[in-house]
């Protein structure tokens, strides 16, 4: 069955990171949610939604080579959790970057890139993913 | 009405593959193609960039180097001749991603390598006649080229974001023309892969034909010639065309220089002129001015003449990376990698 639907109704958040806030006690979350885990009750009619700045730095990360099917072209590839500058943590795939480039505390800013296809005949799903910032400029030799 | 660019933005994926690693795979002379095409190496998009995602980021980068408000943008137009999607428009993603839906005119163009200074040339009439505040006009690919054949070692990734407006300009588009005939040169029918050519016929009926009559049409039309203008762009699907048609018109190598990318990232199709012009509004200073013309297969050829205002000295390019600084963190791939990234490797299953 297709996910079409499910994917489109996540969509602000996927491409621009839009989350919440909580008027109550000021913590960020994403993604989205009608009440605040720690202000509960207070919350109601708090929670405001609000597009995070995508900037942030790295938190911990992993080098994955046995992951999602859809992922497989771009094997090994890099998931880290992202701390944003909102406090909020975010897992997502860090790509433009080499393993030795990676370090916890890296800053990162997010970038949109295509997440999966529905196969060759159905929709392509579109969402967040990070690039390291500032990262040292260099060109490798080419392969030869 | 003075109508011109307000804002710019580019990408260009990262990975890069030489023509002498093509040539190796194929029993071509991959230094010889390289000299003859005067390109060095082409850019790759990666497996998760398409003409999508390299429109929002170009489109991205063109936001954040202005204080225009995405809700202000009344149009976007999105030229390529790689959507990805056949029905379903690019433009739709790329105006939420930069939150300017959803009370906007979209709609993808395709014309060859020039759908994307149409869409411009669509912006400069909306903005112009007053029915919209702002317009996005972008260019950009992920061209393919069939294994083996002579442009796999020319199609490459890349694209541009224009912002036209009428306020803040920071280079006025003083004239535009364009010359169009039917010429099948190039080609790709609906459903196939890969695009066919007329091989030598892409040149003098085709590239140089049009080329120089938009070049030569707009030169009347604005009473100017070669030497008044301070840069020049042509559109590259090599090294070697824009180089040749620069030199018949009377441009030097100095006004074409800066705009010219072919060497370093291939044919860019759509994205070509847009990225030559943002090369060169990333070093423009207030009276420069620059010549542009854009070639589509099929044929036509859009030609522009604009002129950069003092407010290039206030605008803030340094708030997105500029086009060599997109030049940069480079990954060469062999050709093993190039084919899996770009889906020529069919895979069990399929």
């Amino acid at each position: 069955m297709a996910t079409a639907p499910r994917f489109w109704r996540e969509n602000p958040s996927r491409y621009n990171l839009v989350g919440v806030k909580c008027n109550s006690c000021g913590r960020h979350f994403f993604p989205p949610r009608t009440i605040c885990p720690v202000c509960h009750r207070k919350s109601v009619g708090m929670m405001e939604r609000v597009k995070l700045k995508g900037t942030g730095k790295i938190f911990s990360m992993t080098e994955v080579h046995e992951g999602l099917e859809e992922l497989s072209m771009q094997r090994p590839y890099f998931l880290a959790m992202v701390e944003l500058d909102e406090g909020v943590k975010v897992t997502a795939q860090v790509i433009d970057c080499e393993a030795c480039d990676l370090e916890i505390g890296m800053p990162v800013r997010a970038t949109m890139r295509k997440l999966s296809e529905e196969g060759p005949s159905g929709v392509i799903h579109y969402g967040y993913k990070f690039v390291p910032v500032n990262l040292k400029a260099k060109a490798e030799g080419p392969a030869h | 009405m003075k109508v011109g660019i307000v804002s710019y933005g580019a990408h260009i994926p990262r990975y890069r593959i030489t023509p002498e690693e093509i040539g190796k795979v194929w029993g071509v002379d991959g230094k010889a193609m390289s000299k003859s095409l005067m390109i060095n190496c082409k850019s790759v998009p990666g497996p998760d960039e398409d003409t999508i995602t390299i429109s929002v980021e170009a489109a991205r980068n063109m936001m954040k180097r202005c204080d225009v408000s995405p809700k202000d943008i009344g149009a976007l137009y999105v030229g390529s001749e790689s959507h990805p999607y056949a029905v379903k428009p690019t433009g739709t993603i790329v105006a939420e991603a930069i939150e300017a839906a959803p009370h906007l005119m979209v709609a993808d163009y395709e014309f060859a390598c020039k759908a994307g200074t149409a869409a411009i040339q669509t912006c400069m009439g909306l903005v112009g006649s007053g029915m919209v505040k702002y317009g996005v006009a972008i260019g950009a690919d992920t061209s393919q080229g069939a294994p083996g054949d002579a442009l796999e070692f020319s199609a490459s990734a890349g694209g541009g974001a224009f912002l036209i407006g009428s306020e803040k300009i920071i280079a006025i588009i003083d004239k535009t023309y364009s010359y169009t005939t039917d010429t099948p040169d190039f080609w790709r029918r609906e459903g196939q892969m890969y695009p066919r050519h007329g091989g030598r016929f892409t040149g003098e009926p085709a590239y140089f034909k049009h080329v120089i009559n938009g070049a030569k049409g707009l030169l009347d039309r604005t009473t100017t010639s070669a030497k008044d203008y301070t840069y020049a762009t042509f559109h590259q699907p090599n090294g070697k065309f824009p180089t040749r048609v620069a030199k018949q018109l009377g441009f030097n190598d100095a006004q074409i220089k800066t705009g010219l990318l072919a060497p370093i990232i291939g044919n860019t199709y759509s994205g070509a002129v847009p990225l030559g012009l943002a090369a060169i509004l990333d070093e423009a200073k207030a009276g420069d001015r620059i010549f542009a013309v854009a070639y589509g297969s099929g044929a036509g050829s859009d030609a522009f003449a604009l002129t950069v205002t003092d407010a290039i000295e206030s605008y803030q390019r340094s708030k997105a990376p500029t086009v060599k600084e997109l030049n940069t963190n480079l990954k060469f791939l062999d050709y093993a990698t190039y084919a899996k990234f770009r889906g020529k490797i069919m895979l069990g299953g399929e």
